[in-house]
């Protein structure tokens, strides 16, 4: 009998402890993004002393200043305008080759396919150096069609992996039935073989999706006009400019979480998937 | 007869339509991959500021400045990374093991964990690195602030400026910022061993120690050596997070190999030996992923 109570002790102390120690992270984990939005609610003169995590008078107008005049609402624009564009390019384009490596037969297939492979497993760090250098040939620094078709290129690999793999799975018998009914190669690709991918679409779209919104090097070394700039390019030149002005950076940093953390909690179960899968294969 | 003549007439403009399909995937790789990728060995054997029209071949050149005459701080970069690594390797997949044997045990609550522990994941690093910036600052940040409140006001200091602790303080930043893949990852690989195991390992009076030590360690290495394999070529290769803490600093106490090469290509114009040093640290990845496929074989037949 006292065995048995001193193991319960022993085990609801064991239980208290393992919670205790997952709340402490979590709360790691929350505070800074909490802090970080009570920041942006005071002013440059209470931010330093009132360390409550939210003002009793919350200033607002921050958001709105930090958006017109720190030039946020310019850059969350333009972050969503690449986002949308490259994605878009990269689902349309990669799916096409997926395709087309899975389902089609011609020459030199298994070495195109090998080709974007191989590019996914050796590391060129510094790539950059030469891309730069391509870019300023073709005249594309410092516009927004160099930046997309940089950024396409950097999800492709992966992107058509993931979907030649997907479509490798997928039974032929729909597509035959379409052969059939005399729809050409494209309009097989287009109404039959794409919907039924839609869950590895679902993930290409998530990894590269966030992979643009936080995309940062060639955001740097490609725009020098703050009208084409995306967010986390326009946070380290408000930074860099307004060191101080905490509360405003704290209200930029906000705009450019606040679409990721929302879309985040509604599909997390997706995106965590998502971004495992695509981290793993890569 | 008449099938086979058909499809022999068809025959061609099929095979070409199939090549309509790669071929804009085909087209970028080739202008935005394939060419820079030539492109770094070329220039990696000339010198050229990015300006002039042209270049003038060296050799081996770059490559002897940046092995052997170890300018630019080139070693002392690749110290940091691998130091930073270090940590990630060690506190943040211990952290991460943890957490995930924790939440295999309350898995009731396991989705809840998953998703607060990968909110740090699913932010940028210019911004992680810029809150953090913040909760470091000497002179008003929440580090210092809370330090002083529990009365250890002694320990305060200006984090991001002390070469001691900067380095530190942005792996320490690095690991909260990635401990959340590891979780996951770990997680699912623990939720794959069958409970049955650990029921008869306990019904044979095991403890949890030798539990861990008899079931869980050795199924999971295949998982542990993904994770390390994941860890170290992220975190070599992980820059941005030092370029919005530190800039690199305090002196050259937080660069690492990219932000190296970034500085020769920007600061210095010296765009053949940028590429150089990308060249090394390339094969530096490539030597280290290698050796720890060897190893995680290795473990795995041990």
């Amino acid at each position: 009998m006292r065995d048995s109570v001193k193991r319960k002790i022993k085990n609801f102390l064991g239980q208290s402890g393992i919670h205790l120690f997952l709340i402490l992270v979590s709360v790691s984990c929350i505070f800074p993004l909490l802090w970080m939005i009570g920041s942006a609610l005071k002013t440059q003169q209470t931010v330093f002393s009132d360390m409550r995590l939210f003002p009793a008078q919350p200033h607002w107008e921050n958001f709105y200043t930090a958006w017109v005049e720190g030039g946020f609402g310019i850059y969350f624009f333009n972050s969503v305008f690449y986002t949308v564009t490259v994605v878009a390019g990269i689902v349309f384009i990669s799916s096409l080759a997926a395709y087309a490596f899975s389902r089609l037969e011609f020459p030199g297939k298994n070495f195109f396919f090998l080709m974007f492979l191989v590019a996914m497993m050796i590391p060129l760090p510094g790539s950059f150096v030469p891309l730069y250098v391509l870019l300023v040939k073709l005249h594309l620094v410092n516009t927004r069609i160099g930046y997309i078709l940089a950024m396409i290129n950097v999800g492709l690999s992966l992107s058509i992996f993931l979907l030649k793999t997907f479509f490798d799975k997928l039974p032929k018998d729909l597509e035959d039935a379409g052969r059939i009914d005399g729809c050409s190669k494209f309009g097989i690709y287009w109404h039959v073989a794409l919907p039924m991918a839609r869950p590895a679409l679902a993930v290409v779209i998530i990894f590269n999706a966030l992979n643009v919104w936080n995309e940062y090097i060639l955001a740097m070394l490609i725009f020098s006009s703050k009208s084409l700039m995306p967010l986390q390019r326009g946070l380290m030149v408000f930074q860099g400019a307004h060191i101080t002005q905490y509360p405003l950076l704290m209200a930029g940093i906000t705009i450019t979480v606040l679409p990721i953390i929302l879309i985040y909690l509604f599909m997390q179960r997706h995106i965590i998937s998502g971004l495992t899968a695509g981290a793993i294969r890569g | 007869m008449k099938p086979t003549d058909r499809s022999q007439v068809k025959f061609k403009p099929g095979i070409l339509q199939n090549y309509l399909f790669i071929l804009p995937a085909v087209l970028i790789f080739s202008v935005f991959y394939i060419y820079p990728f030539a492109k770094t060995f070329q220039l990696s054997l000339c010198q050229w500021d990015g300006i002039m029209p042209t270049t003038v071949f060296v050799g081996f050149a770059n490559f002897k400045n940046v092995i052997f005459r170890n300018t630019a701080y080139w070693w002392q970069s690749m110290g940091n990374a691998g130091y930073i690594t270090l940590i990630a390797l060690t506190l943040q997949n211990l952290l991460a093991l943890a957490l995930a044997m924790a939440c295999d045990r309350a898995i009731k609550s396991g989705n809840f964990y998953r998703v607060i522990f990968f909110i740090p994941p699913v932010l940028s690093e210019v911004v992680v690195g810029l809150v953090w910036k913040w909760i470091y600052n000497g002179d008003y940040g929440l580090l210092n602030y809370w330090l002083s409140q529990i009365g250890l006001s002694g320990l305060t200091r200006t984090w991001l400026a002390d070469p001691k602790i900067a380095l530190t303080a942005v792996a320490i930043t690095h690991s909260w910022k990635g401990f959340g893949w590891g979780f996951i990852i770990l997680l699912a690989g623990l939720q794959t061993i069958p409970r049955q195991l650990y029921e008869a390992a306990r019904v044979d009076g095991a403890n949890a120690w030798e539990i861990f030590k008899r079931i869980t360690a050795p199924l999971m290495v295949p998982v542990f050596a993904l994770v390390s394999i994941l860890t170290v070529l992220g975190t070599m290769q992980a820059f941005v997070l030092v370029i919005s803490m530190t800039g690199g600093g305090p002196g050259y106490h937080t660069e690492v190999p990219v932000t190296r090469i970034l500085a020769s290509m920007i600061a210095s114009s010296r765009f053949g030996y940028a590429c150089a040093q990308g060249i090394v640290f390339g094969l530096v990845l490539l030597v280290v992923s290698m050796l720890q496929m060897r190893i995680g074989k290795y473990a795995k037949t041990d």
